[in-house]
């Protein structure tokens, strides 16, 4: 008993992570992986599987051979699979980020070139795209997108969340229809949303480009996206936390607003950040309605609206290499404003309650 | 507590034994009890539920009197759960469930038509199984998310909060952090958190659902002294799988059986007399461990 006297002294145990690799493993890791680069390069030289892919195939197969081999000659058939299957899970994790990093490396390299300060409050009224980088800019192509995406983000969020609910919550007679059209219309194509606004509003109704109409194409391309993920968010809010609202005197519409939408708030904003993914890089609906312009409009009910997708497909097609490296700084900017958005979301998202 | 002051005429069936039985309950009450500010208790008279085709319970007629505390015993699966949900409607939030009877509050069957549903839950509160804290909201918003749930309005805040919290007998551990969350406590103090929560509304009978299932010895005691100091403001019925918590905490026992059909009430008597001398075989097969 050490009640008594002082406590035990326990400095003499040192805490130990056996589990872990030991540095006599990591070394054998770098064996392997150093072994395998040296036979893929020779299996490139020798064999059929040549080129960069052919190299990566050969290494994968090589690596995944060797490891799996010492495995089983340590542990066993079981260890072995186990070891293989978590390298092929690793290898697909590997390739799945091989496309992203080299798209923000291409994009980030080549549209350095073209940032200057007056690209975001310059326009392209007065330069064509085949101009010397210096002067013009895609200010109103961002003034565009922007506009473009809020107003579609005003119109479609709360039909979205509204038909989420509408699926979780009130669980209708039309839940199973409603819920059928809206898996149906996630794969409308862009195009089509934007013909039927043309043929529907623009062509009868408007007679002119406006970057609302585009708005309104983009809010049909963001409503299923939205509520198809609202949906899933909101099923994992317990039935717990619903029933304890109604069960303190709370009605329908009560407990949801104060208990089942915030406990599930990260999960809508997920939800938003992703229905804006799905719209901020449209080109065909917003090019048919808003038009595409080349200066500052900053109205979204009259005249074309330039946006960036636009800028980028127009500078392409210019051709010369000015031009072409105004599209990749309008890919850079394009970007950016995503990954704004997103961290923001993120950031109000992640805010917790009580600080 | 009689069912005779009620008036009605179509429950002349079901009264000889609640009202037999209430006069039980006047008379071994032990508890000075202001029956004005705890209402007059809460009557079911022939409640019947089912899921779907499913009867789950068949003709429940119990009476329980303002200030008691009644136990639902019985095996799994004997319409214990199910009935105390008929008690403040919450069992027509499944979606195929049907019910048949009345439950009187107030001398008012709670299932009429002209009954504002909200009302009625804020006069009869509920404690669940698990506990279920608002994830979104601190532990001094839960204790108070009745009040901003149904839209009433309180003088002094703090002094609610202060109040139900002692009661539930869980100041002392939580008012130093009253705006941590509501998750970042054990499993026993998250549900004495809901108990604080449904007391906040004032409610006239607490309906608690096993209470204690997921909890340990040490917070089932807590929770059964908060039962205990509960029940000279209000009336409570809990449903509890474990007899000697049956035995601590109520002073009327039902007993709830299923023969492979709808659940019935075998038989309710203050809680000595039903583990000491049961009336029914099957109460006593089922209170000495003989069950099977």
């Amino acid at each position: 008993m050490s009640t008594t006297s002082s406590p035990v002294d326990y400095s003499a145990v040192k805490p130990n992570r056996p589990w872990q690799a030991s540095p006599r493993d990591r070394a054998i890791t770098g064996g392997i992986f150093a072994l395998s680069v040296l036979i893929a390069s020779v299996s490139v030289k020798l064999t059929g599987f040549s080129g960069k892919l052919g190299f990566f195939a050969s290494f994968v197969i090589i690596f995944i051979a060797i490891t799996a081999s010492r495995e089983y000659l340590r542990f066993g058939n079981a260890l072995a699979k186990d070891t293989l299957v978590n390298t092929l899970v690793a290898v697909g994790a590997f390739i799945t980020l091989i496309p992203i990093v080299s798209i923000i490396y291409t994009v980030v390299s080549r549209g350095f070139k073209g940032l200057y300060p007056g690209l975001f409050y310059r326009d392209m009224s007065l330069n064509a795209p085949n101009d010397p980088l210096n002067v013009g800019g895609l200010g109103h192509a961002i003034v565009g997108t922007l506009l473009l995406v809020s107003v579609a983000l005003i119109i479609s969020v709360p039909i979205g969340i509204l038909t989420a609910l509408y699926l979780t919550e009130i669980k209708g007679n039309l839940s199973r229809p409603i819920r059928f059209l809206v898996q149906a219309m996630s794969g409308v194509p862009s195009i089509v949303a934007g013909l039927f606004i043309f043929s529907a509003i623009l062509l009868p109704i408007t007679k002119d480009n406006s970057s609302i109409l585009g708005s309104l194409a983009l809010a049909i391309l963001m409503v299923p996206t939205v509520a198809r993920t609202a949906e899933e968010v909101l099923n994992l809010i317990p039935n717990d936390l619903r029933e304890a609202g109604v069960a303190l005197g709370g009605t329908q519409w009560r407990t949801v607003a104060m208990i089942v939408v915030p406990a599930a708030k990260s999960g809508l904003i997920t939800a938003v950040i992703l229905g804006i993914a799905r719209i901020a890089g449209e080109t065909a609906p917003v090019l048919l309605l808003a038009g595409g312009g080349d200066k500052f409009n900053y109205n979204p009910t009259s005249g074309p609206m330039g946006s960036l997708p636009y800028y980028i497909w127009r500078s392409f097609g210019a051709g010369s290499e000015e031009a072409i490296a105004r599209a990749w700084t309008g890919l850079l900017v394009l970007l950016l404003i995503v990954f704004a958005l997103f961290a923001a979301a993120r950031f109000f998202g992640n805010r917790k309650v009580g600080k | 507590m009689t069912t005779e002051n009620n008036g009605d005429q179509e429950n002349m069936e079901t009264t000889t034994t609640p009202s037999s039985l209430s006069s039980v309950a006047a008379s071994s009450k032990r508890k000075v009890i202001n029956t004005k500010a705890m209402g007059t208790g809460l009557e079911a008279r022939g409640v019947h539920a089912w899921f779907g085709n499913h009867h789950a319970l068949a003709d429940v007629s119990l009476d329980f009197a303002a200030g008691t505390v009644t136990a639902l015993i019985g095996p799994s699966g004997c319409g214990k759960s199910t009935f105390i949900r008929t008690l403040n409607r919450m069992h027509e939030f499944i979606p195929t469930a049907a019910m048949a009877g009345q439950v009187i509050l107030d001398g008012k069957d709670i299932y009429d038509p002209t009954v504002d549903v909200t009302k009625i839950r804020l006069q009869i509160g509920m404690v669940f199984q698990k506990p279920n804290p608002f994830p979104s909201m601190t532990i001094g918003e839960n204790v108070l998310s009745g009040l901003k749930l149904a839209q009433l309005k309180t003088e002094n805040k703090d002094d609610l909060l202060e109040e139900c919290l002692v009661k539930a007998g869980l100041w002392n551990e939580v008012k130093d952090r009253l705006n941590a969350h509501g998750g970042s406590l054990s499993g026993g103090q998250q549900q004495r958190l809901c108990i604080a929560r449904s007391l906040a509304v004032r409610p006239q009978v607490l309906l608690m659902d096993e209470p204690c299932s997921a909890l340990d010895p040490g917070s089932t005691l807590r929770i059964e002294e908060t039962i205990e100091e509960l029940s000279s403001s209000m009336t409570i019925i809990i449903v509890t799988h474990n007899m000697q918590q049956a035995a601590r905490v109520s002073d009327y026992t039902a007993f709830f059986l299923s023969d492979g059909g709808p659940g019935q009430m075998i038989e309710m008597a203050p809680t000595n007399e039903i583990f000491a001398r049961p009336r029914d075989k099957r109460t006593e097969n089922y209170v000495t461990g003989r069950f099977g």
